[in-house]
């Protein structure tokens, strides 16, 4: 019986907006990371993407099929989850490695839970979180940037932090556009920031959980400095890793993100915090993604306090 | 004949239809921690198939001396004696696979599969068929348990009962971690409760 009621209680609020619509365009707003990436690291970095995003497309359409449901991967979840575990990965894996991450991420991260909407985690995340822990010596080699490969190694300057050394060489219009060792898509600030901020306006996402969660691990780092209390060197923290990536584009995730404005401040600032901790104090020099799924955990139980009190009740 | 067909059917239950992993969901925490490897597996199926077939004939036959109220106790004094028997002699015959099972043959004691075949089924019932039955769900629990550990020592750790496969694999270490054993549990239970629900 209940099936038999397809429509919602009124009143019926007419959009264009569809999830598939939703999906396209924050896949779209992730392009100019995209070809910065491929400007700065070449075209192994654009191999890798299409790999990850050919293996996610084609193990949702393979476990749908498996499973006689509707085959959706027109919607463009999996197209998204796939470039987003590419972006997440370094310019110079093997590729196998987004291969393997894209199947994990959409069977195991979103498929089991059934589907777009059922997931707890974000599935991208999923994937790199078992990638670095299957293989982490090929998740953690990072390759120069082209025209840099005098450079000492590829290190990303946060590792190179974590081992006490001093990144001197780098200067923050550098970091700004990109010319540093990292993942694919977390490298280009420049090109994210033009993604955010086209998403902001168009009104994909609202500013709470980025702004939270930048703002929260830009505090900490700054209070938490390496010459002592509040000399901490700040900006560099936000340009470097995978924070922009992260705080814009996958803790922003509507799926595993909590649902009021109040909980996803709750929620970015449980990331930053986290992202901080790990950076400070953690074994991996850097923690965007872990913060990320451990809040993810956390979600059901924020939407749960912040849920707002409906007049009457 | 119906009669044989009956205890036929004691042993075969616990194979498929109760099996203690895979229906069940008894006995989790042995084979989390011991299924990473083949040999394992099968050194730990054995060891708890004979506490369970030891506990059960035990326990049948003492089942009218046992006073109810403290009968779990006596079940645990009949069950550990069998694993300090089991332990003794693996540490006797079989050093590196005592080392490799570790403290989990000790804890075969409080193994809720042993315990719950004692109160469940010797208990209730006569020698002969709790001695299927130990078997039954021993056998099944060593099955579950080669089935388990063999899909994560092949993409764990590139191996199949010890051999290396191939070279160019580079297996995923997180299979090998504790981590990967709740997938695969979780992944296989899936699997089988959908195969029942279709039949």
């Amino acid at each position: 019986m209940d099936n038999k009621l397809i429509i919602g209680s009124p009143p019926h609020v007419h959009t264009r907006e569809t999830t598939a619509r939703i999906m396209w365009m924050v896949t779209v707003s992730l392009v100019p990371a995209g070809i910065g990436a491929v400007v700065i690291f070449g075209l192994q970095a654009l191999w890798l993407t299409l790999w990850s995003i050919l293996a996610a497309v084609a193990t949702e359409a393979v476990i749908q099929f498996l499973s006689k449901s509707k085959i959706s991967i027109a919607d463009g979840s999996a197209v998204l989850t796939g470039l987003l575990l590419a972006y997440n990965i370094p310019p110079n894996a093997p590729f196998w490695i987004p291969i393997a991450g894209s199947c994990f991420a959409i069977a195991i991260g979103k498929m089991v839970f059934g589907g777009l909407g059922q997931n707890i985690f974000n599935p991208a995340l999923v994937g790199r979180a078992f990638l670095m822990a299957s293989w982490p010596a090929a998740m953690t080699t990072f390759c120069a940037p082209l025209g840099k490969a005098d450079a000492v190694t590829g290190a990303t300057p946060l590792a190179a932090l974590k081992e006490g050394k001093i990144v001197e060489s780098l200067s923050y219009l550098d970091m700004l556009l990109g010319l540093r060792g990292g993942c694919i898509g977390e490298v280009c600030i420049i090109a994210l920031l033009v993604g955010a901020v086209f998403l902001l306006i168009r009104g994909y996402i609202s500013w709470h959980i980025p702004v939270s969660f930048i703002g929260s691990t830009a505090l900490l780092m700054f209070i938490f400095g390496r010459q002592g209390a509040f000399t901490g060197d700040w900006l560099f923290h936000i340009l470097n890793g995978g924070l922009l990536l992260g705080a814009c584009f996958m803790a922003t995730d509507y799926v595993t993100s909590p649902l009021t404005a109040r909980g996803q401040i709750i929620f970015g600032i449980g990331c930053g915090v986290l992202t901080a901790v790990i950076r400070l104090w953690g074994g991996y020099p850097e923690g965007v993604s872990y913060a990320i799924l451990m809040m993810n955990a956390a979600t059901p139980l924020i939407d749960r306090y912040t849920r707002k009190r409906i007049y009457g009740t | 004949m119906a009669k044989t067909n009956n205890l036929f059917l004691e042993f075969w239950k616990g194979i498929i239809k109760e099996n203690p992993t895979f229906v069940l969901a008894l006995g989790l925490c042995p084979t989390l921690a011991v299924s990473i490897s083949v040999a394992n597996a099968v050194g730990m199926g054995v060891a708890a198939t004979f506490v369970l077939l030891g506990s059960n004939i035990m326990i049948a036959l003492l089942k009218n001396f046992i006073p109810d109220k403290v009968r779990i106790p006596c079940y645990i004094v009949v069950i550990a004696t069998f694993v300090t028997i089991a332990e003794l002699s693996m540490k006797a015959y079989s050093p590196a696979l005592n080392r490799a099972l570790g403290i989990y043959v000790p804890l075969i004691v409080v193994n809720c599969m042993v315990l719950g075949r004692a109160e469940a089924f010797a208990s209730k019932n006569n020698v002969v068929a709790s001695i299927l039955d130990a078997l039954g769900m021993g056998v099944g629990f060593t099955v579950a348990l080669i089935l388990i550990s063999a899909i994560r020592e092949l993409l764990g750790a590139g191996k199949i009962a010890g051999f290396v496969v191939t070279k160019n694999f580079a297996p995923a270490a997180m299979i090998a971690m504790p981590s990967g054993a709740l997938l695969v549990i979780g992944l296989l239970l899936g699997y089988f409760n959908y195969l029942k629900e279709k039949n």
